[in-house]
């Protein structure tokens, strides 16, 4: 039983450097194959990343009567925080609106001076939501017209929701992100099923130039599994060497890839959305562990279980 | 030792190889089945092999019957006998050593019976000299004593040769036919098929002549005689 394994592995081994061509013609249609895993694997995480950047822009803005007190609004604040679709919260006091706002305009003595000719702060108080889905604005913007936003004595602390003027964009965006996802996940599945397809039918193709010699095997009083076994080992050596190739392959893609979005976008909108530039690397490395497990297993997997098959037929004699 | 009862194949294609064949060999016999191409003689080895299934009859070796064994017990059988092909039927990617060293090695001999036997066997075919070289690199009679000392090297039952020699120039032709009987005298059964005649008459031994897929004559000590 041992010796039988020892020889199988060794006849496999043996048979893969003497196949030469053969094994290299599988290798190089394998790794193709596992490294369009990897490009849906970054692909998925780049789409979740764009996704969430989109996400991340869209928030609404309350804002609260000149006479609402601070206290009533922090209260709120508290209040909407414990909301179950909320995300987060910031609170701006008027003062500090106005200190943002000079801030920005700095540079533009027209405005600055046109905000001191009014002689008192014009910006009121606001709030700024985030909520964990799009879909989720229209109830946060009832709840805040609802009377849960009222003072003791029964006026209302917001003057005004920005949500209707985003309306339309927000509820667009709330449909269209899942559509997204969904689509991505279909066409992942698809181009995995004809990587499959090919790297299986490209193995078998390898397996039936050997036939003739399967059933001579046979024939001489082989074993199933000691004529089956060599190929099996033989496959599984393409698997390591085209998952080593395909990360490889990826970490080079991987490190371009940061040049390549940051040339694409120009500067300034990279290093605006520089999460999204670095977004490949860093995640590659971040998971290389998990990648490595995939690509490694997902190659032996494939070579050894097309050998398997593929040899099957051979062995009906 | 091998007995043939009734047997029987039509092809797919509705051609008749076998017509209702019966015949016994026995241990330590040398038969020679002679015929022209077509006469069936090759189908006849395929049932023996069990490479192919006879459409009725049976065919026993010992008290088994061939074509009802399980795959485990039809791996054993086949251990028991040593095929020599007219294309000699050698893996391509293994030398000649490797090639024998496979045959013992599938039947679960140890390493060091393999070292021992693959060159002894090498010998007997006179091929000592070019143990490493690969099929491609051997020439068709060097070729086919590979094979035959492949069938050889596990000691088996019966040597079923088909058409050995039929690839061959008239020298190689007799120097296979020469290690056959040298086999055979060591008491392994030869089973041979050939149209040869220069063949059936350097053998002598037994010649069971076949047309059309029908035995018609079975001489003890035959002649060629068609």
């Amino acid at each position: 039983m041992f010796i039988n394994l020892k020889r199988i592995i060794k006849t496999g081994f043996v048979n893969f450097w003497r196949n030469g061509f053969l094994s290299f013609s599988a290798i190089i249609v394998l790794t193709l194959c596992l490294v369009s895993f990897g490009a849906i694997m970054f692909a998925d995480v780049f789409g979740h990343a764009m996704v969430d950047q989109v996400k991340d822009k869209i928030d609404i803005t309350v804002y609260f009567n000149q006479g609402a007190a601070e206290s009533d609004i922090l209260a709120l604040q508290q209040t909407v925080d414990k909301l179950p679709e909320v995300a987060s919260t910031t609170y701006i006091s008027s003062d500090e609106a106005l200190a943002n706002f000079q801030n920005k305009w700095q540079n533009n003595s027209l405005i600055l001076q046109s905000i001191d000719e009014i002689n008192e702060n014009p910006f009121p108080a606001a709030m700024t939501i985030k909520a964990k889905e799009p879909s989720e604005y229209s109830s946060i913007s009832d709840f805040l017209s609802s009377s849960a936003a009222m003072t003791a004595s029964g006026t209302p602390l917001v003057d005004s929701v920005n949500y209707g003027e985003n309306q339309v964009i927000i509820d667009r965006l709330g449909r269209l992100i899942p559509d997204v996802e969904g689509a991505g996940l279909g066409l992942a599945i698809l181009l995995v099923i004809v990587a499959v397809i090919v790297t299986f039918n490209t193995i078998r193709l390898i397996i039936y130039t050997s036939r003739d010699e399967i059933s001579v095997m046979r024939l001489v009083g082989a074993s199933n599994t000691y004529v089956r076994g060599p190929f099996v080992v033989s496959g599984i050596m393409c698997g390591i060497i085209s998952g080593l190739l395909t990360l490889l392959i990826l970490a080079g893609l991987v490190f371009w890839s940061g040049a390549l979005i940051a040339h694409i976008a120009g500067a300034t909108v990279a290093s605006d959305l520089s999460s999204v530039v670095s977004i490949f690397s860093a995640y590659f490395i971040s998971n290389f562990g998990e990648i490595f497990t995939i690509i490694m297993s997902a190659g032996i997997i494939l070579g050894a279980i097309s050998s398997y098959l593929a040899v099957r037929r051979y062995l009906k004699v | 030792m091998i007995y043939y009862d009734k047997v029987t194949k039509i092809y797919p294609d509705g051609s008749t190889a076998l017509d209702n064949v019966s015949f016994g060999v026995e241990p330590k016999e040398f038969v020679t089945i002679v015929g022209h191409s077509g006469a069936g003689k090759t189908t006849l080895m395929k049932m023996l092999i069990a490479e192919d299934h006879p459409t009725s009859g049976v065919v026993f070796f010992e008290s088994a019957n061939i074509h009802k064994m399980k795959k485990r017990d039809m791996t054993r059988y086949r251990r028991r006998i040593g095929m020599v092909f007219q294309d000699y039927r050698l893996i391509r990617n293994k030398t000649a050593y490797e090639n024998i060293a496979f045959a013992m090695e599938a039947a679960g001999r140890t390493a060091s019976e393999v070292a021992a036997d693959v060159p002894h066997v090498l010998e007997l075919v006179d091929l000592a000299d070019k143990m490493w070289n690969f099929p491609h690199q051997l020439s068709g009679g060097e070729r086919q004593r590979v094979a035959i000392a492949r069938a050889i090297v596990n000691q088996p039952d019966i040597i079923v040769a088909d058409e050995p020699t039929g690839n061959l120039d008239p020298e190689n032709t007799f120097e296979i036919i020469r290690i056959l009987q040298k086999i055979n005298e060591l008491g392994t059964t030869v089973f041979l098929t050939t149209h040869n005649k220069g063949v059936v008459d350097a053998v002598g031994g037994r010649v069971i002549t076949m047309e059309k897929g029908k035995v018609v004559r079975d001489d003890k000590s035959g002649k060629y005689i068609l």
